[in-house]
């Protein structure tokens, strides 16, 4: 009777780590960019070079690689061109922090104009 | 104040629109030949037609290799072959062939009608090795020195200028 | 004959189109209230000349008149009739032959159907589009001419792109085009009532409906374009941020905030700076847009062929466009009382322009990012889907909350309490019933649909409470509430979206979790432009016995010779089944991707409501243009 709890319990492991596998390997793909196609994400091309990528990134999911090991890997090899998330690096640094200035900027802007209202008000 | 404003809206709307007219005249074409100065990941090929391995820890013990990855199907790769030929005739050089993706058989038949320059000859069948040096279609010819060091990468059959230009790296 | 005819129309419609623009000119100078009959006529006459030159294009396609170089490279004589129609503008040349012919349209409707009764507003309107009308004509002729001939005339055409042959894709451009090229009309309209100095609430008068028009056709535009991408493109998305999508997206932002501006505009004087420069900002964007899509800067799944002299003509042009709009808006700005009271109408109005132009902003940075970058230091990098998710999506839970908060409280001192109602209880009880059937782990996501669910909620005790007392926003409502449920459904999608890759061969059969799918046989076809390979499967789920056939294929098309993979899609009331396959060269495996996508027919459906609510508006009270 253990045993088959047991079992039950592996078996539960097995399929949900193959699923986070499989979501895991499909979250990959989909943030990969295919080299020799237009815009596609190696996931929706069938392209020779994408097949090859997601065999590859299968492999390495299995070796244990982490999701940001394989981005590293990849983009060590190919440029971070390959990647449609782009890492935040030094040339990433404006385009990932300025839409908050923006905000920011723009809610200050708001409170000015509002401030400066009922300056007039009180004047 | 309003004339501050419109100088700065008129400075910011140039920068944008000189950068703009800058980029028309950039290549869209994205290829990896800037990637150099890095050393190459270590990597165990398949001897080909042979039982073996070949690491390629072992360039070190070479002046200057080329890695070229290369197939019988494939049409460029019949182009350059003439330049890999005249290339293999450097003494500080070695090629290192990857046949990539190939037909054992077809690719001997190529080797045996154009002639074979490679020092080493090593096969990738399925081509996921070739995702360890960053290639992404063939012809790709990749320059390494001893220090295991990318020197040059070229995507596409190699041209006589390239040739010229390898020669003159390995010169030194 | 028909190529020289084109040009003859073609160069017709421009010298009318010079003439108005002098015409006008020296009317404005002349003291009479009243246009001049010459100018009804001389409009009246151009738009036949224009129509007529895109009539001699549409005969070539329709007759396959291949000495016309535009025919030529871009159709074919066994063609379908509806696609060898559609195949007019599906190309660049026949295309922008579209965009003058709505400039011209709405140039024309405008001048006959506005009433307003400043002369001076309604000329300059027409100076102004004609300006534009004049440089876009220019542009075709010396760059971009569909009528060029060839000779001697080939026997057959080039054909045109199997998956652009598609009834979804064939009425996507004259939707998305009466949309933003449409904005043009309040471009040239906002420019002309600095130079006149009318007032505001005449101007908002007059334009509101076409921003009302032109918002629908973008809306509707861009649920086609997305309609089109889900079921021909094969990946079972229907939005990639890809830089086409963004061109359309960025003046929708816009145009949204500018109808906003204007609702509140007709009632009262605040705001009117804005009214101006967004007018101008549409159409401007509109222009960006179409400079990014045709000039090769940018690379994507769907651009037109890349040519950088068009390029160069169309950033000229948006140059000129762009500091004559500054220039103009400096001299002649309004003086306006810039009383924003807070917490008015007007203070909600402005938050939302606020979002709309931060979303714009971020989907501009976004798209102009890897260019720069590149100019700039020679680095490529790339931008997709997973930026714009990341910065946009926590975005939406001040936004949704503001659209459900704004338009009905009146926010003084003590209204938190307000807040607590019914509509807040309601839709936490169904929020928590929502969490635990869909069990996600992620806050923001939680977020989000805890504040879609309130704005549903709202806008629909809204609904009830207008009905009941017989006054009634009832475009608002119906908008706002087609954009909680849109918002709704994309994150129950997202969530619930299934998606296996695998391999097999014919009479494989392969279990997920929950469905059994068998690959049956292989079936071939030949039809009079393509041969193909249609895979038979028969979908099982596990837990309801329930059965399901689907037919994926691989199309090879021989005009020209392009291979397609054609998913096989099953729209279902709550979700779609969703299989494509592609064989994997040299051996007899397949790969199969087999994806769930749940709501998908609401999340268009949301979409539709969204637009619906500006119709209504278009419609509703006595609309004096």
């Amino acid at each position: 009777m253990k045993n088959i709890i047991n079992g039950f319990f592996f078996l539960f492991f097995l399929i949900t780590n193959n699923f986070a596998e499989e979501d895991l390997n499909n979250k990959i793909l989909k943030n990969l960019r295919c080299l020799v196609c237009q815009g596609q994400t190696v996931s929706d091309s069938n392209s020779d070079f994408a097949q090859i990528i997601k065999s590859v990134v299968n492999d390495k999911i299995q070796e244990g690689m982490t999701e940001k090991e394989i981005y590293n890997f990849l983009s060590d090899k190919y440029g971070d061109w390959i990647l449609f998330k782009p890492p935040l690096k030094k040339n990433s640094y404006v385009l990932w922090f300025l839409p908050y200035v923006l905000f920011t900027m723009g809610i200050l802007f708001l409170f000015y104009l509002f401030k400066r209202t009922s300056i007039r008000k009180k004047q | 104040m309003k004339k501050i404003h419109l100088l700065l809206i008129c400075i910011f709307f140039s920068f944008i629109f000189i950068v703009l007219y800058l980029s028309l005249q950039n290549s869209k074409i994205y290829d990896t030949e800037n990637l150099v100065g890095k050393k190459i990941t270590e990597s165990e090929l398949n001897l080909f037609g042979k039982d073996g391995t070949f690491n390629t820890k072992e360039i070190s013990n070479y002046q200057f290799t080329l890695l070229n990855f290369w197939a019988s199907w494939c049409g460029p790769c019949r182009k350059e072959h003439k330049n890999l030929l005249r290339l293999s005739k450097n003494e500080n050089l070695k090629i290192i062939g990857v046949n990539f993706k190939d037909n054992e058989y077809n690719a001997r038949q190529f080797l045996q009608e154009m002639g074979n320059p490679f020092y080493i000859l090593t096969e990738d069948s399925k081509g996921k090795k070739s995702v360890n040096f960053g290639v992404y279609g063939i012809p790709e010819t990749i320059l390494v020195n001893s220090e295991l060091i990318i020197l040059k990468k070229y995507i596409g059959p190699l041209s006589s200028k390239d040739v010229n230009e390898i020669s003159k790296l390995i010169k030194k | 004959m028909l190529g020289e005819l084109g040009i003859i129309f073609v160069s017709i419609a421009l010298l009318i189109s010079l003439a108005l623009i002098y015409f006008s000119f020296n009317e404005v100078k002349n003291s009479s209230n009243l246009i001049p009959k010459k100018i009804y006529k001389f409009s009246l006459l151009q738009l036949i000349f224009s129509l007529l030159s895109f009539v001699a294009l549409l005969a070539g396609y329709v007759f396959s008149d291949f000495s016309i170089i535009n025919v030529y490279e871009n159709s074919h004589t066994t063609k379908p009739l509806f696609y060898k129609i559609s195949g007019t503008w599906g190309n660049h040349e026949g295309s922008l032959l579209l965009w003058i012919n709505i400039l011209v349209l709405f140039s024309s409707l405008f001048l006959f159907i506005n009433k307003n009764k400043n002369k001076n507003f309604k000329i300059f309107t027409l100076l102004f589009q004609n300006l534009l009308i004049v440089i876009f004509f220019i542009f075709l002729l010396t760059n971009s001419n569909p009528f060029s001939t060839i000779y001697p005339i080939p026997n057959e055409g080039m054909g045109l792109n199997p998956i652009l042959q598609d009834p979804a894709l064939a009425i996507h451009p004259p939707l998305l085009y009466i949309g933003f090229v449409g904005s043009s009309i309040y471009f040239s309209a906002a420019l002309s009532a600095l130079v006149s100095k009318i007032d505001a609430k005449s101007l908002a008068t007059s334009i509101k409906p076409w921003i009302l028009v032109s918002w629908f056709f973008q809306t509707v535009g861009i649920l086609v374009g997305s309609i089109w991408a889900y079921y021909e493109l094969g990946w079972g998305g229907y939005w990639f941020w890809d830089p086409v999508e963004n061109s359309s997206l960025m003046p929708w932002f816009v145009m949204t905030a500018l109808l906003h501006s204007v609702l509140v505009l007709e009632r009262k004087i605040g705001l009117y700076s804005w009214v101006i420069v967004l007018s101008i900002l549409t159409f401007t964007m509109s222009v960006a847009g179409t400079f990014l899509v045709r000039s090769g800067i940018l690379n994507s799944v769907h651009t037109f062929a890349n040519d950088p002299s068009r390029g160069l003509f169309i950033l000229t042009f948006l140059i000129l466009m762009v500091f004559s709009s500054i220039f103009i808006f400096f001299k002649h700005a309004p003086t306006e009382n810039k009383n924003y009271r807070i917490l008015s109408k007007e203070f909600f109005i402005l938050i939302n322009n606020w979002f709309m132009i931060f979303f714009l902003a971020v989907v501009l940075i976004g798209t102009l990012y890897p260019i720069f970058l590149d100019t700039l230091t020679g680095t490529k990098i790339s931008v997709g889907p997973p930026y714009y998710n990341f910065i946009l999506a926590p975005f939406l839970i001040p936004l949704l909350f503001l659209m459900t908060s704004g338009p009905k409280h009146k926010w003084i001192s003590s209204e938190i309490k307000k807040f607590i109602n019914i509509v807040l209880f309601l839709s936490i009880f169904l929020f928590l019933i929502t969490f635990f059937i869909v069990k996600e782990n992620s806050l923001l996501l939680n977020l989000i649909l805890f504040f879609s669910i309130y704005l549903i909620i709202q806008t629909l005790f809204d609904l009830y409470d207008g009905l009941k007392s017989r006054s009634i926003n009832l475009s608002r409502i119906i908008s706002h509430l087609g954009f909680g449920l849109l918002i709704f459904f994309i994150f129950i999608n997202h969530i619930f979206s299934q998606e296996s890759n695998f391999n097999l061969r014919v009479g494989e059969t392969k279990e997920t979790d929950n469905y059994v799918i068998k690959f049956e046989n292989l079936e071939k076809f030949s039809d009079s432009n393509y041969k193909s390979i249609i895979g038979h499967f028969k979908i099982s789920n596990k837990k309801k016995l329930f059965k399901e056939n689907l037919k994926p294929e691989i199309r090879i098309y021989n005009k020209p010779m392009t291979v397609t993979y054609e998913a096989s899609i099953n729209s279902g009331f709550f979700s779609d089944t969703y299989l494509t396959m592609s064989n994997i060269s040299d051996s007899d495996i397949f790969n199969i991707k087999f994806q769930k996508k749940p709501f998908m027919n609401f999340i268009w459906l949301s979409v539709l409501l969204v637009s619906l609510g500006g119709l209504i508006n278009f419609f509703n009270r006595k609309n004096s243009i």
